[in-house]
């Protein structure tokens, strides 16, 4: 039986048709959550997907934070459920305090849409553990708040455990801190990054399958945990 | 209740830099810095302590990773004073 991963909708959310795409092309099943949802119909994973969710009102990702499906989210986060957030998705744990930091406008003030290098650092969180450490992905970057920020005793802190899990491989087009382009939680289940793996699956609409990378590796650790 | 959110001073606020910069372009001289921040005009009742509006501002008007904030218990007249910009004039 293959992994149930839910892919969770906000009002403004864009990116879960292709998130949904990307859990079926690494074997798993896709569940649609919903925003009000307050059930996560027994999914083995959760990815938070990107788009505008609530327009950005107040601060990207501040209101879904809030909303009713992340109080489950955070819960079962805690007990271990492995979450991914993908830029919108990201700032959203961000909120959440999920992961540490926070992302703000881009240094440059233009929102940046390109393919970008991205350096995996730690090949043992539940969401790339299939990729080797120090491999090299490439996968679109499509944001306007991503400059990864956070106070100097939290960017020495994720140093020092290996949770930067994402680096920018050239200098980080918005500004971030350290280059940092995703981050994960202390026990590594809990991963955020601003660049999209989930349109790098499919030569056919990315820039090559490297993305495919985070969904085989939690769907193998779901598996050979079941 | 008036909130006001401001980036913190040691973070890069890209957006109160081009203001910044746009202020040079008036010809205003003198001015050395710009941080743009957000303004909340809240109507809350007497009986809410000031705890809770704190908590209001440092859990959802503010990210504390990135922001800070000052709360000010004000007058509904010095509320709308404060939220007409024409009273600024």
């Amino acid at each position: 039986m293959s992994a149930r991963v839910g892919v969770i909708t906000f009002p403004g959310t864009l990116d879960d048709v292709d998130a949904a795409r990307a859990v079926r092309y690494a074997g798993g099943e896709a569940v649609s959550l919903w925003h009000r949802d307050t059930d996560l119909q027994g999914v083995d994973a959760v990815v938070v997907p990107g788009g505008f969710s609530y327009g950005d009102y107040l601060r990207a990702g501040a209101i879904a934070a809030r909303s009713p499906v992340m109080g489950p989210v955070v819960e079962a986060a805690h007990r271990g459920l492995p979450v991914l957030g993908i830029c919108n998705g990201f700032q959203i744990l961000c909120e959440a305090e999920l992961l540490p930091g926070a992302l703000v406008r881009n240094a440059g003030l233009r929102f940046i849409c390109r393919e970008v290098r991205l350096r995996v650092e730690n090949s043992t969180t539940a969401w790339t553990s299939g990729i080797a450490a120090g491999a090299e992905i490439t996968v679109p970057l499509k944001s306007g708040e991503g400059r990864f920020v956070a106070d100097d005793d939290t960017l020495a802190r994720l140093e020092d455990e290996g949770r930067v899990v994402f680096r920018y491989a050239d200098p980080a087009p918005n500004g971030a801190l350290h280059d940092v382009a995703g981050v994960c939680s202390d026990d590594g289940r809990v991963v955020g990054l601003m660049p999209h793996p989930e349109h790098a699956i499919d030569p056919l609409t990315g820039p090559g399958t490297d993305g495919l990378g985070l969904f085989t590796s939690v769907l193998a650790r779901l598996t050979a945990a079941a | 209740m008036i909130v006001d959110v401001l980036p913190k001073a040691e973070i890069l606020d890209p957006q109160g830099q081009a203001v910044a910069r746009a202020m040079g372009r008036l010809g205003v001289a003198g001015v050395a810095d710009v941080r743009q921040g957000k303004h909340f005009v809240l109507e809350v009742d007497d009986e809410v302590p000031d705890a809770e509006l704190e908590r209001i501002a440092g859990t959802l008007l503010a990210n504390p990773v990135m922001e800070e904030w000052v709360v000010r218990r004000v007058s509904d007249a010095e509320a709308t004073a404060a939220d007409v910009p024409g009273t600024h004039a």
